[in-house]
């Protein structure tokens, strides 16, 4: 393996885990050509005449479905940090003796720190999804045998397709199932909302593992899983614990600080004239977030505008938003509460999504850059607006990218963050790991002011005569510097070892994540 | 001379942000050892001790350890823990370590300055101090008084005189609410020379409270050549100051506003504080009118429930029919609606720049007399008719250039 510095300036590895890797060619400078992958073909008289495809456990699945050393394992995140089946399936997958597995989850969470010790012993290999919390810290620090690999939600979707990542088994936890196999994720005590992190996973997979609590009689419906997809079905007793699933209440910031950010941004939306009839946005559960949503909903009543279409992740506030009348549609890729759960189970107006449907790269078009305005979070900023979601400046790993980079293809994409943290600066000269090319980034909304990315003349000219303090982002990394007594002490790295690599939404690698000594 | 070995300022836990403990050991050797924990270590770690060791220098301290958990603290946070700790050890140190003032903390004021919120930030806890002045205050309180715990107290003093120096409050007025008398007597030293425009006398009862600071103000003010205003908000808290409120707000020349507080207040006269506020009516209506007479502004107590929007908003409306022109706010989110209740109306508004505008142009013409079509306008309704025109410019209700 050697560096090679791609299209970005950075310095990312020509091959990843023993396959050649394609460095980042810029924005939209990357379309493999070929044909989709696909699974084996499968007939149906394979399969139990009467439709029941229940085993006594997941251990026996598993060896039905051939499990072996070195193979890819996925599972999807919908149960978030209260996931007790991923867990469960490393501990048997370690009971039957397998080494060497690519986990390819669409997410993970702290939950899975129990993992941590199938890493050092070679049960797992290494890790292609998000590295988070003490994954993130155990692989920052070397640790992991093999290259992490971190993709958007988009970027998972596409790999499959794309045939860069062949899944043999996915193993997927469902809130309700019938013995067939048919899954959702709005009923049941783990109900969690949409199962679409685990589309690709349905389709594309060699063997389709359901693991349901609450095995009802066929037909399951709605089917956010179709059992003509799914091998095996298993019972569990529980598939983990429901109160870290989804949060019964999903709070708004009390932080003043936060909430003057989420006033900026609902002024922001209206001032640049992008609050009208028909409009669209997108919006996250962070709390900066949440409250956007509420002090823009005073903006719209107020003007008497209404919203076409929001994409969630839901809670109860986008909820609200269609409970009242001021959006027509909720298109929901996962649900953070469970009001949102209730609206999706009963609203025919709050949308299930996938992956493929929001932001798949090989799909034939992008929900994505319908959206008018969308707003997200940040790690780091810098002075060319080029963003990262995934490190902090001590340089570990932290989060995932979650549908993050995918959403950047909106009309107007709106990072929502504060300057500085403590005293760690937020808005820096050169971010940590790039996540988002600067030329995707329109708007920059912290505390001490807002910086528009001085290409979009056009936002600058609309918020003429606006009362936002509108500043050059250099400006604010000034005074940020200022404030925490000059400039922070870039962190101790060996520039010659990457840890992990971030995928950009084309497969391509925008940059490395390197060991932090 | 008390021979102490060791001490500490600031504070350490799971919960504490942007401040740092620092505890000084004298040893007794020669050299200075500093062991350092950081949250910002990786960042922040060799600055850090860096700026320990200059301050070592600085105060010449030898012998000792300096053992420092840090959660984040601006460098300014550290300096004052530090010089706290130190001058526990060395209370006869006469030395201050005064960080760089910037010019843009160089403002000044106007005793007639709006004053319609003013936000109150307990003195010990830095986390609130860099980002309040971005809420837009009319005024920033730096609170050394109830909001800080006896055994902080000393330890505040050294940190408020750093954030007046060094934090931004972007345009707001800097206040600071001394300790009741005689202790705010010793906090003079730590804030006078270092721009401060407005400090508020906390339990005032007397005229002589005022002349007794303001005596002391001028005394630092000509040791240490400072220059500018400074003008005083005494703030009326029992039954006796009620009853001499009328003197206390004319004591002196340089006090520009007179507060009520009514948690102690009530408390003094022995009933409890309602929301619909009978009890105070009395008190409130005696400080509108003292003020007044004395040719000051008159300020309401602050609202000390943070989640009742509304209720802050009825309390702002029902302070200005009073005649009050400013309120106390706790929290930053306080601030709009504090400023959006006290905004007037546009019928108000209209009616304001008639006057105004007939004044200007009597000015433009040398006449004496003011009139607007038959009716003669006396003086103090053209001061309340400029005073409307500035509050609705500031709350964005019309621009500046609506004035001819």
């Amino acid at each position: 393996m050697k560096l090679i510095m791609n299209a970005a300036g950075r310095m990312v590895p020509d091959e990843v885990n023993g396959i050649k890797s394609v460095p980042f060619r810029g924005v939209n400078g990357y379309k493999p050509e070929a044909k989709k992958a696909s699974p084996p073909v499968r007939s149906c008289v394979d399969y139990p005449m009467d439709g029941n495809k229940v085993l006594p456990d997941l251990k026996e699945a598993l060896i039905k479905a051939g499990i072996k050393d070195g193979m890819t394992i996925s599972t999807h995140h919908h149960l978030r940090n209260g996931d007790a089946v991923t867990n469960q399936l490393f501990d048997i997958i370690h009971e039957l003796g397998i080494k060497g597995i690519r986990w390819f989850p669409s997410a993970s969470f702290p939950c899975h720190e129990h993992l941590i010790k199938y890493l050092e012993d070679g049960t797992i290999h290494h890790i292609e999804g998000s590295m988070n919390g003490p994954l993130g810290r155990f692989t920052s620090y070397g640790k992991m045998s093999g290259l992490g690999v971190l993709r958007s939600h988009g970027g998972r979707y596409q790999s499959v397709q794309d045939g860069e990542v062949h899944i043999d088994i996915a193993v997927i936890a469902a809130p309700t199932a019938d013995p067939f196999g048919n899954a959702n994720g709005v009923n049941g005590n783990a109900a969690c909302g949409p199962l679409g992190f685990a589309l690709a996973d349905s389709e594309y997979a060699d063997r389709v593992i359901v693991v349901t609590d609450n095995l009802v009689p066929f037909p399951c419906y709605p089917w956010h899983i179709q059992g003509n997809n799914v091998d095996f079905v298993v019972k569990v007793d529980t598939l983990g614990d429901a109160s870290k699933i989804v949060s019964g209440t999903t709070e708004v910031t009390k932080s003043p600080d936060r909430l003057l950010i989420a006033e900026y941004v609902a002024q922001f939306i209206e001032d640049a004239g992008l609050m009208k009839d028909g409009f669209s946005f997108q919006a996250g559960a962070g709390g900066t977030n949440l409250a956007f949503v509420l002090y823009l909903k005073e903006r719209m009543k107020a003007k008497n505008v209404k919203a076409r279409f929001v994409r969630g992740g839901s809670t109860k506030y986008l909820v609200q938003l269609l409970e009242e009348g001021l959006t027509d549609y909720i298109l929901d890729g996962q649900t953070f509460d469970l009001d949102g759960v209730r609206s999706m189970r009963e609203n025919p107006r709050h949308i299930n999504t996938s992956p493929f449907t929001s932001y798949n790269f090989h799909g034939k078009g992008n929900f994505a850059s319908i959206v008018d305005v969308a707003v997200l979070g940040a790690t780091e900023v810098d002075v060319n607006f080029n963003a990262n979601v995934v490190s902090h400046s001590d340089g570990l790993l932290l989060h995932g990218i979650g549908g993050w980079q995918n959403c950047l293809y909106s009309k107007c994409t709106v990072l929502a963050i504060p300057s500085f943290r403590d005293r760690i600066p937020v808005i820096v000269d050169d971010v940590m790991t790039l996540c988002a090319p600067g030329e995707l980034i329109d708007v920059i909304i912290t505390e001490r002011g807002i910086a528009v990315n001085p290409k979009r003349t056009d936002l600058l000219e609309a918020l003429k005569g606006s009362s936002l303090p509108v500043k050059d982002i250099k400006e604010i990394k000034d005074e940020v510097e200022q404030i925490c007594g000059g400039k922070p002490i870039p962190p101790k790295r060996d520039l010659t070892q990457p840890v992990a690599v971030i995928k950009w939404v084309d497969g391509t690698i925008l940059d490395s994540v390197f060991k932090v000594l | 001379m008390d021979s102490l070995k060791i001490a500490s300022a600031g504070k350490s836990g799971a919960t504490v942000r942007s401040d740092c403990r620092i505890e000084i050991e004298l040893t007794g050797d020669k050299v200075v050892k500093v062991e350092l924990v950081s949250k910002v270590e990786a960042l922040y770690g060799e600055n850090i001790t860096a700026q320990l060791n200059e301050l070592t220098k600085f105060f010449n301290l030898t012998g000792a350890v300096i053992r420092i958990e840090d959660f984040g603290a601006l460098p300014y946070t550290i300096a004052a823990r530090f010089e706290a700790a130190f001058k526990i050890l060395f209370p006869s140190e006469k030395k201050e370590f005064l960080p760089e003032m910037p010019e843009k903390n160089k403002y000044s004021t106007a005793k007639d300055k709006m004053r319609r919120s003013r936000l109150y930030l307990p003195g010990n806890e830095p986390k609130f101090f860099v980002n309040a002045g971005l809420h837009r205050p009319d005024g920033i309180i730096l609170d050394l008084e109830d909001s800080v715990a006896p055994a902080e107290k000393y330890a505040a003093a050294f940190l408020v005189r750093n954030t007046l120096r060094t934090v931004d409050f972007y345009g707001a007025e800097r206040m600071v609410r001394i300790n009741q008398l005689p202790r705010g007597l010793d906090d003079l030293e730590f804030i006078v020379p270092h721009n401060i425009h407005v400090i508020l006398i906390p339990k005032c009862e007397s005229p002589d409270d005022v002349v007794k600071v303001e005596a002391k103000v001028n005394e630092i003010k000509k040791k240490r050549k400072v220059e500018g205003n400074t003008f005083f908000m005494p703030i009326i808290e029992s039954a006796k100051g009620v009853l001499k409120a009328y003197e206390i707000a004319s004591a002196s020349g340089n006090i520009c506003s007179l507060a009520i507080g009514l948690e102690d207040y009530t408390a003094d006269l022995g009933t409890q504080r309602t929301l619909e506020g009978k009890e105070s009516f009395f008190a409130r209506s005696m400080v509108v009118n003292a003020a007044r007479a004395a040719g000051v502004q008159p300020i309401d107590t602050v609202f000390s429930d943070v989640s009742d929007m509304e209720g802050l908003t009825q309390s702002v409306i029902e302070a200005k029919s009073l005649g009050f022109e400013g309120k106390g706010c706790i929290h930053p989110r306080q601030i709009d609606p504090i400023h959006k209740a006290f905004a007037p109306a546009p019928e108000e508004i209209e009616k304001a720049k008639k006057i105004v505008n007939a004044y200007n142009e009597a000015e433009r013409r040398g006449l004496g007399v003011v009139a607007l079509g038959s009716k003669m306008i006396d003086a103090p309704v053209v001061k309340r008719a400029q005073r409307t025109i500035r509050l609705a410019v500031l709350n964005g209700l019309m621009k500046e250039e609506e004035i001819a």
